[in-house]
């Protein structure tokens, strides 16, 4: 609790972490209430597919029916940004729950037990380490097939590593603690020990990093769709927009910016999803890193 | 521990990650069917009409630690298979499109490591002053910025509005005859190298134009990284004990930021070199797709989309060696470097 009070005293101090936050919050909003700011038009079936409007190639610029524009193959742009928010928070969230998860079980198996497991297990992290995340999850990717559940896969195989490190290493640290000793000494089990002193003790300021991780993971997703190599056409998604996009950049030869909404909208949204956690992130490390706290 | 022990000790710790990265990549390799694993035993492409006679010879439908020691037997002989996207050997393409990724990393590099130091010096040595918020607001945009679509947006900017003045691509097309004449020997197969080597400065000029963009596109990000771990590893360094007796015995400022603080502050940009090195390599797939400019990313990427199996892998594979012994030259100098290294825990 007062480690929670500290936190958003110094929170509040920063307009940097509030302008962060109002973001975040304002992605989220538009994330819950997509059905109501874009309906999806009657007799569509998926609401993650975006809903075209004829087929042909040319982008149409904003119009009173597509506020943003179309894409090439007439995809509504306004209900692909917004449904894209949704996708956006769907691929942060569950790469980050279950890194989380792996990291968790791994790092503190690791941490707790050392030896020859340890061993074994960091062993297992370097291999994955020893790939550029994004040339790894690209094969991952193809080996998985186009969809968003490879995506998602894909990254978490690339993004597991590192958190099963961090956390081993602030078990390591907490378990040299007087107070394990002394619960083992009453013949506590180690999957008590574990659950119920090592990990409170060590958690707290992953979770919340971790957290933060989302802006970097759905960077790495819409790369992916970028290159053509995520979800599959016409599925509401940043990265893809863009993609969309790359044919257009070159306007016609009397307006040179005439396509400018399908590149310009898509990549906006992309660059303050990020920029929130980012802004958030920056300022709660400087909070939580324990060399700077209580200056 | 002595420096050769710790190298030792490294280089035997190098043996069973190696051989995980290969038990990793044919595991991946698995989840594609028979037909297309057999792409990494092709060598000729008259043997692609023959698939089943493939399949057959290299036993894939056999049990899988055989499989397994077959393709390790290959990769060893240093045949990666055939990429049918570029119609030769991947290891063939590999060397082909090299130059291309290095003429583009060598312009990059220097950019992103004195840029992101200088910046990070000069913000942490006015903390709180105009440079200083300046700087950091410039990093958390560059930070955030989707590498795809900033090449994009300039793209939009420098091609299409100031009609063509720095073109995607790695050459244009005049420019390109003269580089596939008979009178021009390509040294490098570097074009701006090659066309001082021969004298050529049509050729110079051009390849200049041509990576201009590309290399904005790949180091802004970059730059943002090394200048926010610099800033803080300055602060960090300026709070020092060393700094005030600098100060106290009356040096120049210049020289208490430059030469004490700042050295001692680079060592922690130094061990994230091998991170500097996997985020070029993803920035180079990301930014050569983007302009279509033909070096070893863009090769990997029209690989991945067409599903060239053998291609793909056999690039993970190149990459993920070399960023491993990246890795080990990073750290070996370190620890040359700080005897603290090799004498605490921390090499587990």
């Amino acid at each position: 609790m007062k480690r929670f009070k500290f936190l958003l005293y110094h929170f509040k101090k920063n307009p940097l972490s509030i302008a962060g936050l109002v973001i975040v919050v304002v992605f989220a909003l538009i994330a819950i209430f997509a059905p109501i700011i874009a309906p999806t038009p009657d007799g569509h079936h998926d609401p993650y597919m975006i809903p075209r409007d004829g087929y042909v190639s040319t982008p149409q610029p904003p119009s009173s029916d597509h506020i943003f524009g179309t894409t090439q193959g007439q995809y509504d742009i306004f209900y692909g940004v917004i449904w894209g928010t949704r996708t956006a928070f769907q691929i942060g969230l569950i790469v980050i729950a279950a890194t989380l998860v792996i990291g968790l079980v791994l790092g503190s198996v690791a941490g707790y037990f050392g030896g020859i497991i340890d061993e074994i297990i960091m062993r297992i992290t370097d291999i994955f380490l020893a790939f550029p995340p994004l040339i790894l999850a690209m094969a991952v990717t193809i080996a998985l097939g186009a969809s968003i559940e490879s995506v998602m896969i894909a990254i978490i195989v690339v993004t597991w590593p590192s958190y099963a490190r961090v956390i081993r290493g602030d078990i390591l640290a907490v378990r040299e603690e007087d107070y394990i000793e002394a619960s083992r000494g009453v013949g506590a089990s180690h999957l008590w020990v574990i659950l119920k002193h090592v990990i409170p003790n060590s958690i707290y300021p992953i979770f919340i990093m971790a957290s933060l991780d989302i802006g970097a993971v759905v960077l790495t997703a819409a790369a992916l769709s970028f290159l053509g190599l995520g979800v599959p056409e016409g599925y509401a998604d940043w990265g893809q927009m863009i993609n969309f996009a790359r044919n257009w950049i070159v306007g016609t030869p009397t307006n040179t910016f005439a396509y400018w909404f399908t590149v310009t909208i898509p990549g906006l949204f992309i660059f303050f999803f990020v920029m929130g956690w980012n802004l958030l992130g920056d300022s709660l490390r400087d909070i939580l890193d324990p060399r700077l706290a209580r200056r | 521990m002595e420096f050769r022990s710790y190298l030792i000790r490294r280089l035997l710790l190098l043996i069973p990650v190696l051989f995980g990265v290969t038990i990793l990549i044919f595991g991946l390799l698995q989840l594609f069917p028979a037909y297309q694993r057999a792409m990494l035993y092709v060598t000729d492409p008259r043997q692609l009409n023959n698939i089943d006679e493939i399949i057959q010879m290299y036993g894939l439908n056999e049990p899988l630690w055989k499989q397994y020691f077959t393709w390790l037997g290959q990769v060893f002989s240093g045949n990666l298979g055939w990429s049918k996207v570029v119609g030769m050997s991947v290891t063939d393409a590999i060397f082909n499109f090299l130059p291309a990724t290095l003429e583009l990393a060598i312009f990059a590099t220097p950019i992103i490591i004195i840029g992101g130091i200088w910046l990070g010096t000069k913000s942490a040595a006015h903390k709180d002053g105009p440079v200083d918020h300046i700087s950091r607001a410039g990093a958390i945009v560059g930070w955030s910025l989707p590498t795809f679509w900033f090449g994009l947006v300039l793209l939009m900017i420098f091609y299409g509005y100031f009609t063509g003045l720095f073109p995607p691509e790695r050459l244009s097309t005049d420019i390109s005859v003269i580089v596939h004449s008979g009178e021009f020997t390509r040294y490098t197969k570097l074009n701006f190298l090659d066309g001082i080597l021969n004298w050529e400065w049509s050729v110079v000029f051009d390849a200049l134009r041509h990576i201009v963009l590309p290399v904005i596109t790949l180091s802004v990000v970059n730059i943002a990284f090394i200048m926010r771990l610099m800033r803080s590893s300055m602060l960090e360094s300026l709070g020092r004990g060393y700094i005030l007796t600098a100060r106290a015995k009356g040096l120049p400022e210049k020289t208490v930021i430059n030469k004490h603080a700042r050295r001692n502050a680079m060592i922690p940009v130094l061990t994230v070199s091998g991170y500097l090195f996997a985020a070029i390599v993803n920035g180079v797939v990301i930014t050569e797709s983007i302009f279509n400019y033909k070096g070893l990313g863009w090769w990997a990427w029209r690989t991945a989309i067409n599903l060239d199996v053998s291609s793909i892998l056999g690039f993970a594979l190149f990459s993920g060696v070399l960023f491993v012994l990246t890795n080990l030259v990073v750290d070996l100098l370190y620890a040359k470097f700080d005897p603290r290294v090799r004498l605490g825990g921390s090499i587990k």
